[in-house]
């Protein structure tokens, strides 16, 4: 199969892909208890007002109906308006995609910088203390519930030390320091958690090619234990890693919802559970669809990729 | 070499981390405040959400306002004129007021801004003041607003939202999208928001009442998570924090950096009897079985032990630091013995029923503590959670039992009793009717003194309490936790923070 071909068979599967989950989640939404605009209509339940809102939204139609008119809208690059707070939530999503991608390539390079080499490290030294160690804290990364460890690092770093923000989001073009500043707390929550997940895979993978037949070879020429670790093994054995650092980036750019929630972050996370609270259909529709089409993309890529590094896959 | 290049990497993360950590606290003159939720549109005609109306207190200036004890002050007006029927009130204008936009406000300000309260589709504000049925335009500093009826209650609606006045050319410009935008004639004027993230106000350099205007900036920035808003205020992230909860208010009396405030809410926290509404009305539609119950409640060990004694019992519905409260009807003692005889006069002996509570901590808590209370007495109360908009249509369709709400309250008494209890009141569920109430009730709408006000809502009390539609059983405390540095801070029942008058040390 040529590479042209292959990228084509993947766009192609890409576009029902994307519909599916569209209609999936406009069906769900449909089974959540309560309606839209009795949600909308708070504490005043006036019936007139009630069924203001329902015609406005055009919430009284059957949802077939909603759905095409929802689509139809949205290939024209119309999300429709937050029911909430009437932003158009192309607007809104447009507001929060940044903040979201930022979190996650912050999460992603802690992760990264943690569990990589952690990984390569115990594999190295299976058995070792080190292992033992670098075991403990991965497994300890993957079972602390964000929410805890979000909680110990603000009053740790935040009221404690005074050294960071506790909550709130500062904007790159704002300042770059209070940037960084206020994401890194969140992305060392989100990061540890993955590293966890990459370590374990990391470790592995190597330990799998540090068994093969060519290390053993490379070992046998009497090449330093580094290099052999570090170049003969390391490389073969990031390609399952790749693949899950697509999966886990892909996981994190769908938005997380609890983190976001304590350090105050606006990214998809909050716009979305907000969104489910209050009914904010077109909210949440438009979130599940920019997240999951990014994850599609980015498994797109992971397979892009995968096919060009390894070249078995084009026999096939 | 390798040396080296670890000691300029080591180095250069070192610097990285200082130059992160350096000047972590805010720049003077801003005030930044945490908010519970995110509000919504920031627009007073179809803003619905409670907490954007601390936003609007800092961006919209009312015809009226309300001092901490609940008397109805001038603020956009200067003073008001009721006719001799009640049907007509004439409220004069305070001069020299513009918008931030720099248009002037005047009468034909006034009158736009209540016919767009009225007239807009999905406006919020129609059912507070849709008995106005027009507005004149006296002279440029004077508005005659006519009623379809005497109405009292008009000049407590314009206390709030309803009496937020904003710019007719920016509300003509925007149209429906004026809450991304909003302009008004507040101390603060609009800067941006950030959705969820946060909402920038500034002073306004032509604000009427400037000299009482000090902070320069305001930010309101919200926070869903309790604990999170609290750390963000003890690190100095946040100047002030909006309805903290019981459980977190000893950890603010604790750190000598930080200052509480609390009061009695205008609201009350109620379970809801269905007395007549459809075939789920057969368990409550005896008075005597609805008696037995409230008689089982032990209200003052339900505050002190699910609210570390921070709330206040209750049993009207005013919180009893309300005027309005009837003192001769105080909450009554637990009597198990009466309630039984009650049971077993009724013909349920062994009283069964299904409590609706949505998934909120304080009253999915409370009611663990009252299904015990009943259980003593031999009533099963079955608890069914169910999230809160399901649980509220199921009230309006008459599927349930009881369920467990809550009322936040408004200033005037009317806006806590005449659509909740009167036959045909919107938020009747138990579908309760009592026509002697609603005869007093109705009357205490036309009648401005507030002494024979009281007399009527006695009466009307003393009725609702003999025969028992709902229970009355706690009103929470509106607590404001803020730093130290915040000088001038005054408490309103209304729980909203005014920050005009706020200093910052």
């Amino acid at each position: 199969m040529t590479f042209g071909r292959f990228v084509a068979r993947r766009i192609a599967v890409l576009v029902p892909t994307l519909l599916i989950v569209s209609l999936l989640i406009f069906a769900l939404q449909q089974l959540l208890p309560g309606d839209a605009a009795v949600a909308l209509a708070g504490e005043e339940q006036d019936a007139a007002v009630v069924a203001a809102i329902r015609a406005k939204y055009h919430l009284d139609k059957p949802w077939p109906a909603q759905y095409a008119m929802w689509i139809g809208n949205v290939l024209r690059g119309d999300f429709g308006q937050s029911l909430r707070n009437r932003i158009p939530v192309a607007e809104l999503l447009a507001a929060k995609l940044p903040v979201t991608i930022e979190l996650a390539v912050a999460s992603m390079l802690i992760a990264l910088a943690i569990g990589v080499p952690a990984g390569i490290l115990s594999a190295a030294r299976k058995g070792s203390p080190l292992d033992l160690t670098a075991n403990f804290v991965a497994l300890s990364g993957l079972s602390v519930p964000h929410f805890w460890l979000g909680i110990m690092l603000i009053l740790l770093f935040a009221v404690r030390l005074g050294w960071l923000p506790a909550s709130g989001f500062v904007p790159l073009s704002e300042s770059v320091r209070l940037n960084l500043a206020s994401i890194l707390l969140p992305a060392i929550v989100l990061g540890t958690g993955v590293a966890g997940v990459m370590m374990r895979h990391t470790r592995s993978a190597m330990l799998e090619t540090l068994g093969a037949d060519y290390v053993r070879t490379a070992r046998a020429k009497s090449v330093s234990e580094r290099m052999v670790v570090l170049k003969h093994a390391l490389r073969n054995a990031l390609i399952p890693v790749i693949t899950l650092g697509a999966i886990e980036f892909g996981r994190l750019l769908s938005g997380a919802v609890l983190t976001e929630q304590i350090f105050a972050i606006p990214g998809f996370g909050k716009l979305l559970v907000d969104g489910v609270f209050n009914r904010d259909y077109a909210v949440v529709q438009g979130v599940v669809l920019v997240s999951a089409t990014l994850f599609v993309l980015l498994n797109l890529l992971a397979d892009v990729l995968y096919f060009l590094a390894n070249p078995r896959l084009r026999g096939h | 070499m390798r040396f080296i290049r670890r000691r300029v990497i080591t180095g250069l993360v070192t610097l990285a981390l200082a130059a992160l950590v350096a000047g972590g606290a805010s720049a003077q003159g801003v005030l930044r405040i945490g908010l519970n939720d995110d509000p919504d549109a920031l627009d007073p005609t179809i803003s619905r959400a409670y907490v954007g109306r601390l936003v609007f207190a800092a961006l919209c200036d009312k015809l009226f306002d309300v001092t901490p004890d609940l008397k109805i002050v001038p603020q956009l007006a200067t003073g008001y004129e009721w006719t001799a029927d009640h049907k007509a009130v004439v409220i004069k204008l305070r001069p020299g007021v513009k918008f931030h936009d720099g248009e002037p406000f005047n009468a034909e300000a006034v009158r736009f801004n209540i016919e767009r309260h009225i007239n807009t589709p999905g406006s919020f504000r129609k059912s507070e003041i849709g008995e106005i049925t027009k507005v004149e335009v006296v002279s440029d500093l004077a508005v005659r607003l006519s009623l379809s009826e005497p109405l009292v209650p008009l000049l407590a609606a314009l206390t709030d939202r309803a009496g937020m006045m904003v710019s007719p050319k920016a509300a003509k410009e925007l149209g429906d999208r004026f809450g991304t935008k909003p302009v008004c004639a507040g101390p603060y004027r609009f800067v941006e928001r950030v959705a969820q993230g946060k909402i920038v106000l500034e002073k306004f350099a032509s604000y009427w009442d400037r000299a009482n205007v000090h902070v320069d900036r305001v930010e309101f920035v919200p926070i869903t998570d309790s604990t999170a808003r609290l750390a963000s205020l003890r690190s100095g992230d946040l100047q002030m924090i909006e309805r903290v909860s019981p459980t977190d208010v000893g950890q603010i009396r604790e750190d000598s950096r930080l200052k509480v405030t609390g009061v009695p809410e205008l609201g009350f926290q109620v379970i809801r009897l269905n007395v007549a509404n459809g075939p789920k009305s057969k368990a409550f539609a005896d008075a005597r079985v609805r008696q037995a119950i409230d008689l089982l409640i032990d209200r003052e060990t339900l505050v002190k032990t699910v609210f570390n004694n921070e709330y206040v019992p209750g049993n009207q519905w005013v919180s009893p630091s309300s005027p309005y409260y009837n003192a001769k009807l105080p909450v009554r003692k637990r009597d198990i013995a009466r309630a039984k005889q009650l049971l077993r006069e009724a013909g349920q002996p062994s009283f069964a029923f299904t409590l609706i509570v949505p998934p909120e901590r304080d009253r999915q808590e409370a009611s663990l503590i009252i299904q015990a209370m009943l259980a003593e007495a031999g009533v099963t109360m079955t608890i069914q959670t169910q999230e809160n908009v399901t649980m509220l249509q199921a009230g309006r369709r008459g599927d349930f039992e009881a369920y467990f709400t809550f009322w936040s309250g408004r200033p005037d008494p009317d806006g806590n009793i005449y659509t909740h209890y009167t036959c045909k009141g919107a938020q009747n569920d138990p579908r309760w009717c009592n026509e002697q109430f609603d005869v007093l009730v109705s009357k205490a709408r036309h009648v401005a003194d507030p002494g024979e006000r009281k007399k009527l809502y006695d009466q009307a009390t003393e009725i609702m309490l003999r025969e028992t539609p709902s229970l009355h059983l706690w009103h929470r405390r509106v607590f404001t936790g803020f730093s130290g540095r915040v000088q001038g801070f005054t408490p309103y029942p209304d729980g909203i923070i005014r920050v005009k008058g706020l200093k910052l040390s």
